[in-house]
């Protein structure tokens, strides 16, 4: 031990030149890291604090504490002369927008990915070749051919069509995702529910589904905050005021030149984001439970 | 002949509703989008053919040289953006930051803009380039006592840019960092007691063995930026006069503004042969360089 101590100053290694070169990429790295980040974060966080203030010096610095900004909880907002709608048939409208699509797609899907993961029938690989090539496919710009299609089946103006639209786009990847859990499942877990004598429905209903539920669980989750975002789709084939989702009501008011009250454009916009920060805190802490942990569960 | 049918139909009510779905909106749209490019099919939803008059038009069109210039600067810049950010975030992350917990902090952050509904983080950029004293940068120049600036007016291809790029990046960031991850801890180990310095294994070790990933972001992002503009539509909205407008905004505005479903439909054809085309060059060209490269792993 004493010899190893004593030639530890031969050794360039811990010289303060020597120390600052090896960890300069380091210092560099998490610096480059900083800086871009920041901004990230400080856009976030200057929503936040914008909607609480009652005046926002040079546009910068918060003075006063307010609700001015959240009256449209329960006023409604007063636009070009006309009264929009209420913030609460828009948030329902959202509501009713994610929820469907993510009833649609997880059962479309989760059917579609079982029969592709286990079922043997004739046309089985080029169906999943045609699901591997559509996920690619920019699908946005038949948007087109997509409103005629609403136009003819009298589905234009409507969120259920809307949704239908939405399911066909997303359903490929999602299909894909499912089918992928499927393939985990063991065989024989199904093989022992023949032999007892279930049909292969009851086994894919009773022992199969209940293997993949986290799986499912995640792509429910995915699937209704890319409702709950949606943007183009609706603001494309949606026009009536009833039918106003969120999306739409806080793009009319950013598109208004004439409106630069950004007090509420926050406050709708945090109101806006509150499924997506709860998920984000959410998943966030079980990330790091993971890792605190040192081992990954299975 | 029973027995036929009972083998089927498990496959076919599982499958049908997917099929129904992707019939609907992706191969009806398709060949749709294929003849109505052929008529000039306006809001009273005539069909009447005229052959070649919206290609003819398209080439002849005053604006057209604009926007192609947009949208090669847009998708050429963003890529750059989308690929080597992501790239340099995800080495960042998972490379030189050693702490598990702080690296999955600063790519949650990254997340935060891709998670975020268009809408919202369009109207973040919109507040921060403000032409107003209400903007965040013009508040900033206040503070210093500078003029304010109007940068969406003046360089609003900037902004599309860097807005679709930071969102391009965090997907890079993902799948590049899933790579970085899943390459043997030994590889490093053993450059780390050669003495190898950061870039060779960089360049040596983890190039390579992304290529892959690298191979599929570029040629992902291509397809979705050239068909892609949905945070355009919102941020600057084409403007002004133009400006900032690529093919694939130009489509719709022409379906969806002025109603000339047959114009767009040219358009979008126009756009998804243009797609396929930059597709197949990629291909070859990332094929060959695969097949030319010698293993840089011995």
């Amino acid at each position: 031990m004493e010899t190893a101590g004593k030639s530890v100053p031969t050794i360039p290694g811990n010289t303060f030149l020597y120390q600052l070169k090896r960890k300069l990429p380091y210092i560099i790295s998490y610096g480059i890291l900083a800086v871009t980040t920041l901004p990230v974060i400080f856009m976030y966080l200057w929503l936040i604090i914008q909607s609480f203030a009652s005046n926002m010096k040079y546009g910068l610095i918060p003075e006063g504490f307010s609700l001015e900004n959240w009256e449209f909880l329960w006023m409604n907002i007063v636009y070009k002369g006309a009264e929009l709608p209420s913030i609460w048939t828009a948030t329902w409208n959202s509501l009713f927008f994610a929820g469907m699509l993510t009833v649609l797609e997880v059962l479309i899907g989760v059917m579609a990915g079982y029969a592709l993961s286990r079922l043997t029938f004739p046309g089985r690989e080029q169906i999943l070749k045609i699901t591997m090539i559509l996920h690619a496919f920019p699908s946005i710009a038949l948007l087109i051919a997509t409103f005629y299609i609403l136009n003819f089946m009298s589905l234009y103006d409507s969120l259920f069509g809307v949704v239908l639209v939405k399911t066909a786009l997303q359903i490929p990847m999602t299909t894909w995702i499912i089918k992928g859990f499927f393939d985990d499942v063991s065989w024989d877990l199904e093989w022992a529910g023949l032999i007892d004598g279930c049909s292969r429905i009851k086994v894919w209903f009773r022992i199969v589904l209940p293997q993949v539920k986290p799986g499912i669980a995640s792509v429910s989750i995915f699937s209704f905050l890319s409702g709950w975002s949606e943007f183009l789709l609706l603001y494309t084939f949606i026009v009536s005021n009833e039918n106003v989702t969120l999306a739409s009501f806080l793009q009319r008011l950013t598109s208004d030149p004439n409106m630069v009250n950004y007090g509420v454009l926050s406050a709708i916009s945090i109101f806006y984001l509150i499924p997506v920060l709860v998920f984000f805190i959410f998943t966030q802490k079980s990330l790091m439970k993971a890792n605190v942990g040192g081992v990954k569960k299975v | 002949m029973k027995t036929v049918i009972n083998k089927w139909k498990l496959p076919a009510v599982m499958l049908g509703p997917f099929l129904i779905l992707i019939f609907l909106f992706f191969f009806v749209p398709v060949i749709l989008t294929g003849i109505l490019a052929f008529t000039n099919m306006d809001s009273a939803m005539n069909w009447e053919f005229n052959r070649l008059l919206n290609f003819e038009k398209l080439f002849s069109d005053p604006d057209i040289s604009l926007i192609l210039r947009n949208t090669l600067l847009y998708v050429l810049f963003t890529l750059c953006i989308n690929v080597f950010f992501g790239l340099t975030l995800a080495l960042l992350t998972t490379y030189f930051m050693k702490k598990e917990q702080f690296s999955l902090l600063f790519r949650t952050i990254w997340m935060l803009p891709r998670m975020t509904p268009p809408v919202i983080y369009a109207l973040l950029w919109i507040w921060f380039f403000d032409p107003s004293e209400y903007g965040l940068l013009n508040g900033i120049r206040s503070l210093f006592g500078l003029p304010p600036v109007n940068i969406i007016g003046t360089e609003p291809m900037l902004i599309i840019i860097l807005a679709n790029g930071v969102i391009g990046a965090s997907f890079g960031m993902i799948i590049f960092s899933s790579a970085i991850k899943s390459i043997p801890e030994d590889l490093f180990y053993a450059a780390n007691i050669d003495g190898a310095s950061h870039w060779s294994i960089i360049k040596d070790i983890i190039m390579p063995a992304i290529r892959w990933p690298f191979m599929f972001v570029t040629l992902w992002q291509l397809l979705s930026l050239l068909t892609s503009y949905e945070y355009i539509l919102l941020i600057t909205n084409g403007g002004p006069l133009n400006e900032s407008e690529v093919l694939a905004l130009y489509s719709y505005h022409k379906a969806f503004q002025s109603f000339e479903f047959g114009y767009g439909a040219a358009i979008s054809l126009v756009l998804v042969v243009i797609a396929l085309v930059c597709t197949l060059i990629l291909w070859k060209l990332f094929k060959v360089k695969d097949m030319i490269g010698p293993s840089r792993i011995d």
